[in-house]
C-alpha cells in the first residue's frame, strides 16, 4: 500500500528509509527530503491552526501527479514520512493514521532495544518486516 | 503491592553494584577514592539517561503534542513521575529562564533510608540515576539540559533543571 517509508530524526537525517520498487530510490530519497520542509512548515504553524496544534498526525503533506505524501511527527520531534501511490485512492485516512500508529510503536520498541543507541540506522530485523508487512501489496 | 518495591530494590542492587566492581582489589586512597566515587555516579547517570530516552518515548506514544518547555515539565513532574514513582511532583518552580526546580517531599528512592540528617553523605549515590532518567527524557524530548539533585533532609529531594532549547536549524544550509 505505501510506496515508500521513511523515519527522519529530529536532526533531520534518515534514520531508515526504504521504498519499493528499488530501482528509482533516489526519486523517493529527494520527495522525503522535500517533504520535511513542509513538515516544519506543519509543526510551526504558530496560530494559524493548518493542523490541530496538540496532534502527532499531520495528514496529507502535498500530492504530486503520481505519489501522495503523509507525515507525523511523535513527541521527542522524529518524523515519519509515509508516499502512497496516487492511484490507490482505496486508501483512506484512517487506514493511514493505523499505519502511522504501528509505524510508531514498532519505533519505541526499536528504542527500547538495548543494543539500538539513539541516533543510529535502524537496524532491526523486527521493524523491517512491520514496514514490508505495509508495503508488500503493490505490484 | 510488592511491584512498587521492585524498582526500589533493583534500584538499590543497581548502586551497590556499581560501587562493588569499582573497588575490585584497589589499595584505595583517598584522592582516588574521590575519583572512583565521581566515575561510578557517572556511570550511574549515564544509565539513567539511556533509560530516560526509552521511557520518555513510550510514555509520549498517546499524549499530544507540548506547546512549549513548560508544558513539557508539566508533564514530567505529573505523568512521568507518577508512572515512575507512584506520585507526582508536590512543588514546581521556574525563573522563566529555563531553570525549574522540582520539589519532592517524599522521594521515593530515599524514604527507606533515612528520616533526617543520617547517610545524608550517601544520597548521592541514589540520586544519580534519577537525574539521569529526567535529563535523558529532557534530551529526548529537545531539550539539552543540565539536572542537579539536592537533599538537604531526607527524604525531601530538590531537582534543579537548567535547560535550553536548542535554535532550528536553517534548512538552506544543509
Amino acid at each position: 500500500m505505501a510506496v515508500c517509508v521513511a523515519v527522519i530524526a529530529k536532526e533531520n537525517y534518515p534514520l531508515y528509509i526504504r521504498s519499493i520498487p528499488t530501482e528509482n530510490e533516489l526519486k523517493f530519497h529527494y520527495m522525503v527530503h522535500t517533504s520535511l520542509d513542509v513538515v516544519d512548515e506543519k509543526i510551526s504553524a504558530m496560530g494559524k491552526a493548518l493542523v490541530d496544534q496538540r496532534e502527532l498526525y499531520l495528514g496529507l503533506l502535498y500530492p504530486t501527479e503520481d505519489y501522495k505524501v503523509y507525515g507525523y511527527v511523535t513527541n521527542s520531534k522524529v518524523k515519519f514520512v509515509m508516499v502512497v501511490d496516487s492511484s490507490n485512492t482505496a486508501l483512506r485516512d484512517n487506514e493511514i493514521r493505523s499505519m502511522f500508529r504501528k509505524l510508531h510503536n514498532s519505533y519505541t520498541d526499536v528504542m527500547c532495544n538495548p543494543f539500538y543507541n539513539p541516533g543510529d540506522r535502524i537496524q532491526s530485523r523486527a521493524f523491517d518486516s512491520m514496514v514490508t508487512s505495509m508495503m508488500i501489496q503493490v505490484c | 503491592m510488592a511491584d512498587e518495591a521492585l524498582f526500589l530494590l533493583l534500584h538499590n542492587e543497581m548502586v551497590s553494584g556499581v560501587y562493588k566492581s569499582a573497588e575490585q582489589g584497589e589499595v584505595v586512597s583517598a584522592a582516588k577514592a574521590l575519583e572512583e566515587n565521581g566515575r561510578c555516579i557517572t556511570k550511574l547517570e549515564n544509565m539513567g539517561f539511556r533509560v530516560g530516552q526509552g521511557l520518555i518515548e513510550r510514555f509520549t506514544k498517546d499524549t499530544a503534542r507540548f506547546k512549549d518547555e513548560l508544558d513539557i515539565m508539566k508533564f514530567i513532574c505529573k505523568d512521568f513521575w507518577t508512572t515512575v514513582f507512584k506520585k507526582q511532583i508536590d512543588n514546581l518552580r521556574t525563573n522563566h529562564q529555563g531553570i525549574y526546580v522540582l520539589q519532592d517531599n517524599k522521594f521515593r528512592l530515599l524514604t527507606q533510608m533515612s528520616a533526617g540528617k543520617q547517610y545524608l553523605e550517601h544520597a548521592s549515590k541514589y540520586l544519580a540515576f534519577t537525574c539521569g532518567l529526567i535529563r535523558g527524557g529532557l534530551s529526548n524530548l529537545g531539550i539539552k539540559s543540565i539536572v542537579t539533585a539536592e537533599v538537604s533532609s531526607m527524604p525531601a529531594l530538590q531537582i534543579l533543571t537548567q535547560g535550553s532549547i536548542p535554535r532550528p536549524q536553517d534548512h538552506n544550509l544543509n
